[in-house]
């Protein structure tokens, strides 16, 4: 597996555990519309992958993040 | 063309939905007549007023309010300007000494509302490229501070201080810090741990910022707040607060001993473009700051009255916000809004006046009825106010 491929799954294994309507996770998946996330949620979820990267994800960054895909891509900038 | 209130249309239908039920519309009434810091007039009846913030009962405070008379008088009813152009009187730096003096701190910068304190210091003093790391239930005038700032912005979970701690050890090298605090959160009346969380933010180079609008007057030796309750005062970089709460009036203040606090007048825009606080206003703030200083006998009163009517909610078989009274704010936690709606109308009907609380000011999604206490409840009152609470309670179906 790639770098992103990696990370990726590792965003979809996380997401899991917070998909109380067992969405059927992919890169386009968007966490207000389909998994209709509220904004706690929203922190535990970023509280999680930011310790599982250790990286910080601002909510001026969040605001840019609408899909599962952006995430992996804030993430990949983020460990570079 | 589109309609831009369009986004408004589910709150609109929300609240349209409570008001079919037959409710009193919780958000709109109006007090005809105040007698005292704890009873009102309301829809021709006497109403004992437990949601007011009105925690030191100022109100009505005899030189108070000959203070804010001799004012008008003498200086008229209001400045119409900016304190850094005409609108600054003897008055508006004789309460900005009266603050200083309160907190022993070298700087006191008053502002027209306490809103607009945290908005002008907070997004103020974090520029771009600096990061602010705040409490997740942090009141919205330190959300829209945040806003109108251009810094980064790291959440962390409420009162949770090992999260906090790891937000602050993955902060860029080199970059500014500013966590920012409440000692009281109005919501459920929790404090903070300050002392924990002060030290963590400390050791990481970060400065301090602590809203101190619920417990001023109240909490602490000389009523300074939660930061001198827990010992950590001399830590804290900025505490804001405010004058409508325990002072009894209106405003908002910063103080600080940053040794160059006093640039922030020059800088800072919600003080500079807007007009100052009326002469009354800041007499009365000014006679109300000096006489909390020595207000212990109340301070105590304040936290019996708190204890009792706690433990009193509790024995009925209310669900608290907090196990423990924490501050003078007793947050009871109704099932749902359309419960809540009810038992409101019900303590509105008995005589008793609360705030309805609902998300998204509240935590959780949760619908709160919310009870703030005067230090000027008498334990007559407290008695009452708990007999209401049981037969509403009853009346509605919260308890059995």
């Amino acid at each position: 597996m790639s770098d992103r491929q990696q990370t990726y799954a590792k965003v979809a294994e996380l997401i899991e555990p917070f998909n109380k309507k067992g969405v059927a996770v992919t890169e386009a998946t968007r966490f207000a519309q389909d998994l209709e996330w509220d904004s706690l949620t929203v922190l535990d979820f970023v509280a999680n992958i930011e310790d599982e990267f250790d990286v910080i994800i601002s909510m001026n960054m969040q605001a840019e993040i609408e899909t599962v895909g952006q995430l992996v891509d804030a993430l990949e900038r983020l460990k570079a | 063309m589109t309609d831009l209130f369009s986004k408004f249309d589910p709150l609109i239908e929300q609240r349209e939905a409570l008001l079919e039920t037959g409710v009193t519309d919780p958000f709109n009434l109006v007090m005809e007549k105040v007698e005292s810091p704890t009873v009102a007039i309301c829809n021709g009846k006497r109403t004992i007023l437990l949601g007011t913030y009105n925690y030191m009962g100022m109100t009505f405070d005899e030189d108070v309010v000959a203070a804010g008379k001799k004012a008008l008088e003498e200086f008229g009813s209001g400045t119409t300007g900016s304190r850094v152009l005409n609108g600054t009187y003897v008055g508006h730096k004789a309460v900005e000494e009266a603050l200083k003096d309160f907190y022993a701190m070298d700087h006191a910068m008053v502002f027209s509302t306490g809103y607009q304190a945290n908005l002008g210091i907070i997004s103020t003093i974090a520029g771009k490229d600096d990061y602010i790391i705040l409490d997740i239930d942090s009141h919205a005038s330190i959300y829209d501070g945040c806003a109108m700032g251009n810094a980064q912005i790291v959440p962390f979970r409420h009162n949770d201080i090992e999260a906090l701690e790891k937000r602050l050890k993955r902060i860029p090298e080199g970059a500014g810090k500013l966590v920012v605090l409440e000692g009281v959160y109005s919501m459920m009346g929790d404090v903070a741990p300050l002392k924990e969380m002060v030290a963590v933010s400390k050791a990481n180079g970060a400065m301090v910022l602590v809203d101190e609008a619920h417990s001023m007057g109240f909490i602490g030796e000389h009523g300074r707040g939660v930061c001198e309750a827990q010992g950590v005062i001399d830590d804290v970089d900025f505490i804001i607060g405010t004058f409508s709460k325990s002072v009894g009036t209106v405003g908002g203040f910063c103080v600080s001993n940053h040794p160059k606090f006093e640039i922030l007048r020059l800088v800072c825009r919600p003080y500079v473009f807007t007009a100052s606080l009326p002469p009354s206003v800041v007499a009365t703030a000014a006679t109300s700051i000096r006489k909390l200083m020595d207000s212990a006998d109340k301070r105590e009163h304040l936290w019996e009255n708190s204890k009792r009517l706690h433990a009193g909610l509790r024995q009925l078989g209310f669900r608290l916000g907090t196990d423990e009274p924490q501050s003078a704010i007793i947050a009871v936690i109704m099932p749902d809004l359309e419960t809540g709606a009810a038992m409101w109308e019900a303590l509105l009907k008995e005589g008793l006046y609360v705030n309805l609380a609902r998300p998204p000011a509240t935590p959780a999604g949760m619908t709160l009825l919310r009870c703030s206490l005067c230090a000027l409840h008498s334990g007559e009152e407290v008695g009452e106010i708990l007999d209401m609470f049981a037969a509403a309670g009853r009346a509605t179906g919260c308890i059995n």
